[in-house]
């Protein structure tokens, strides 16, 4: 599944800087039927973790109520150069993964 | 007595031209202009357009061999944001082969089919859907430019005919919202002049990315008029008339609307 980052390639240290991330993902919440009346099985993803350089900086648990394709934003201090390692993970195993490399001047 | 029914009748033929008045150019406005700002902003950000993640896919594909010919698109067509550079803003278009126009989604499935070897790919599916927005994000921003070709001309008389035309059971025609009625609101939803230059978009209510075709059949089903078939004669012609409708337009593929 595609995954869409938006994190600046630079910035100053100690900077606040926004993050963006969207990745593709149905987000069935389980309450929905098909055309056949039968329900569509819940399929949501539970957990987006954000890492800076492997330290946990941002973790956000999503409920069903949230549509699909989920856009987070959220902020954080630039304090060094490294990586931003981002994952979801949904409730039937799946799990995504994507970095992006910020350098700290 | 003949020459005053002459006179009405005259003056009833004059009000329904006035009514069948389409929009003046300079008044034309794409859905984007009656969006929530904070719908705007998120069509405005690649980052933050959810139909991004389709052209992401559609990219991968292009470079994919489907079928037995073993080629992919960018083996004929080279770099996509060369080679496919306008190509949605001039569709539909005529086909010498099939003698009517077909759409971007007929010309891809049409590629697939004669010269890639490899089965077409359904209209809505999310395949079809990626590689249109890829090739339609080639012309953001290029004004849409309906090809100046005499063999068009009945076909587009043919979508004029079908767009003013009477439907369904609620006997709505498509002009009596989309031109004369634009800016206001049915229920609690605005009428937006409906301009195809954002397709395939990316629609909140869908929570997906979906085709024209697939908007007309949300509206001939409101109409309770029986939606054309994707890919049909009338469905294309249709789409013919409303680019025509929207010649000049900037192509704002992949949108986001509510």
């Amino acid at each position: 599944m595609a995954a869409l980052l938006n994190v600046p390639k630079t910035a100053g240290r100690g900077e606040i800087i926004e993050i963006k991330t969207l990745i593709a993902h149905p987000m069935v919440t389980g309450y929905v039927r098909d055309d056949q009346g039968q329900v569509v099985q819940r399929d949501i993803i539970k957990e987006f973790i954000c890492r800076y350089d492997g330290e946990e900086i941002f973790r956000m648990e999503l409920m069903p109520a949230i549509a699909s394709n989920p856009f987070i934003v959220f902020h954080t201090r630039a304090t060094h150069t490294g990586t931003l390692s981002f994952e979801w993970r949904d409730e039937k195993g799946g799990i995504w993964r994507e970095s992006a490399a910020i350098t700290v001047i | 007595m003949r020459a005053f029914a002459a006179a009405l009748m005259l003056l009833i033929a004059q009000a329904g031209d006035i009514a069948a008045q389409e929009i003046p150019l300079h008044e034309r406005r794409s859905g984007y202009d009656q969006m929530q700002p904070d719908t705007q902003a998120m069509q405005r950000e690649d980052s933050s357009n959810p139909a991004m993640l389709s052209v992401k896919t559609g990219n991968l594909l292009w470079e994919q061999k489907p079928g037995a010919a073993g080629k992919s698109c960018a083996d004929c067509h080279g770099q996509a944001d060369v080679s496919m550079r306008g190509t949605s803003a001039r569709h539909p278009a005529f086909d010498a082969g099939k003698s009517r126009p077909v759409d971007l989604t007929g010309r891809v499935n049409q590629c697939r089919v004669e010269r890639q070897g490899a089965p077409a790919l359904a209209h809505e599916s999310a395949d079809m859907l990626a590689l249109t927005a890829y090739i339609g994000l080639q012309s953001r921003g290029m004004p849409i430019a309906p090809p100046d070709d005499a063999q068009l001309k009945p076909f587009l008389a043919q979508g004029e005919a079908l767009f003013s035309a009477r439907l369904g059971q609620l006997g709505f025609s498509c002009q009596q919202c989309h031109d004369q009625n634009w800016g206001r609101r049915l229920g609690g939803a605005l009428i937006p002049q409906g301009h195809p230059n954002g397709y395939p978009l990316y629609r909140l209510e869908w929570q997906g990315i979906g085709s024209l075709t697939r908007r007309l059949r949300n509206c001939m089903t409101g109409m309770r008029a029986e939606p054309f078939a994707a890919g049909s004669e009338d469905a294309v012609n249709l789409e013919l008339f409303l680019a025509w409708r929207a010649r000049g337009m900037r192509v704002e593929t992949p949108a986001v609307r509510p």
